[in-house]
């Protein structure tokens, strides 16, 4: 429809949109996070929610204690190798249309940590995350921009043909599968539908 | 509060086969240690909580450290006869014994072991820390310890987390279990000898011990990303 017809009936009071338009808006406006968190970025998440950044101007207040109830996982510290299948277990229980933030600098690579033995080097090895927060912790801000931009995500979403969400399409992939904790290290030690070794050029 | 010497002195009045040993730090805050053969540390540890001069009734830290095999290198004066030529009075060759001293290094191992460490400290009597020190035989099969758990409650998860990271057995402990790592893990990560899982990636700041590692592992990553993209 014509972008300046669309105006001219909306100053005669008569609203037009599509279904599309309709449905994102719904769900970017309601998107319900998880209540959990896994090391010090959590005390940064909370902040976020208090009253002084007050992340309930996103329509994100209402923390939910189950998995089932939750639209969005906010992967907020370090993913230890004992924790990790658990954190994968979790997202498999979330009901679709689901997202992932992974919060600082663990859980986007294994952080100040990297080069531990029980540390995970990145949630994005097992579930598909939509968007990373550089930062040790990552400020309220930073959060809140993560939001915005996982807003924005749902917003440009269509709801057929290419790039519609996963939910939305009956062949794509709907469970992860969950590590093993096995002698030495996790098995196997990355989802290769999720995370394709990548090839570094030095 | 009684020093580490005076201690000693009180263990071994009580228990004389005791098997203590004094391990001075020669550091400025020479914080002396005792050793305590396993065989009687529980013993000895009751008498330390339980003695009303040291009354020691609060166990702070327990942790573990890890003494690798050491290869010792010792120079030693080696004394051996040689048979030299010299010329002899009338003008020949005459063969003479000579003793020559010559320095020979001599290279041995010293097996490592394992130690648990333990410090004390007094709320009754407001001293401490003492720090007590146990030995195993060696790193690989003979690594149980008595359990200071009985004697001291707050002993309970950190020796389990010195089984778990350095595996020291402790024998007498109630539920003796890893804490940290998973059940099915069979590495102990703080040993020195252990290897981490090769799950390396690239560093940006890569030098030294990192860089090496970084190198070694490029191949087969390169290999793995090259064959999933073939494969996918
Ligand atoms: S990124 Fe920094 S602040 Fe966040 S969990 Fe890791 S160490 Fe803590």
């Amino acid at each position: 429809m014509d972008q300046n017809l669309r105006i001219e009936l909306g100053k005669q009071g008569i609203f037009v949109t599509t279904i599309e338009e309709l449905y994102n808006w719904g769900r970017r406006s309601s998107v319900w996070p998880m209540q959990f968190g896994l090391a010090c970025c959590a005390i940064e998440m909370i902040a976020t929610t208090m009253a002084r950044y007050d992340l309930a101007r996103f329509g994100a207040e209402v923390f939910r204690p189950s998995p089932r109830q939750a639209d969005l996982m906010i992967v907020s510290g370090t993913v230890t190798k004992k924790m990790a299948p658990q954190v994968v277990r979790l997202y498999n229980q979330m009901a679709e249309p689901r997202y992932v933030i992974a919060m600082g600098a663990c859980a986007i690579s294994g952080g100040p940590f990297k080069q531990g033995y029980n540390v995970l080097k990145g949630i994005d090895r097992y579930i598909p995350v939509d968007v990373h927060i550089p930062g040790c912790p990552p400020r309220p801000e930073a959060l809140i921009q993560a939001f915005m931009t996982l807003q924005k995500k749902i917003d440009g979403q269509p709801l057929t043909g290419e790039g519609r969400p996963r939910f939305l399409d009956p062949n794509a992939q709907g469970e992860f599968p969950v590590p093993e904790q096995g002698e030495h290290d996790l098995e196997p030690a990355s989802n290769k539908g999720v995370w394709p070794v990548p090839i570094t050029i030095r | 509060m009684k020093s580490v010497q005076e201690i000693k002195t009180a263990i071994e009045t009580a228990f004389p086969a005791a098997g203590l040993e004094f391990v001075p730090n020669p550091g400025p805050s020479a914080q002396h240690s005792l050793r305590l053969g396993p065989d009687c540390a529980v013993d000895v540890a009751t008498f330390l909580r339980d003695d009303p001069e040291l009354a020691f009734d609060f166990l702070s830290n327990v942790s573990g450290v890890d003494w690798p095999d050491k290869k010792v290198a010792e120079k030693v004066k080696v004394t051996r006869t040689v048979t030299k030529t010299v010329d002899g009075p009338d003008g020949q060759k005459v063969d003479q014994q000579v003793e020559e001293t010559v320095e020979e290094t001599r290279e041995h191992i010293e097996p490592g072991f394992l130690e648990a460490v333990y410090h004390l400290y007094s709320v009754a009597k407001k001293q401490g820390p003492l720090v007590l020190r146990m030995r195993t035989v060696n790193r690989t099969g003979q690594t149980s310890l008595p359990s200071l758990t009985p004697v001291w409650r707050s002993a309970e998860f950190q020796e389990r987390e010195v089984f778990d990271l350095f595996g020291i057995d402790f024998t007498g402990h109630p539920d003796l279990r890893r804490i940290l790592m998973w059940p099915e893990f069979k590495d102990h990560p703080m040993r020195k000898d252990y290897v981490e899982p090769d799950d390396f990636e690239y560093e940006p700041t890569a030098h030294d011990e990192v860089l090496r590692r970084a190198q070694e592992h490029k191949g087969s990553e390169q290999q793995t990303a090259s064959s999933d993209r073939a494969g996918s």
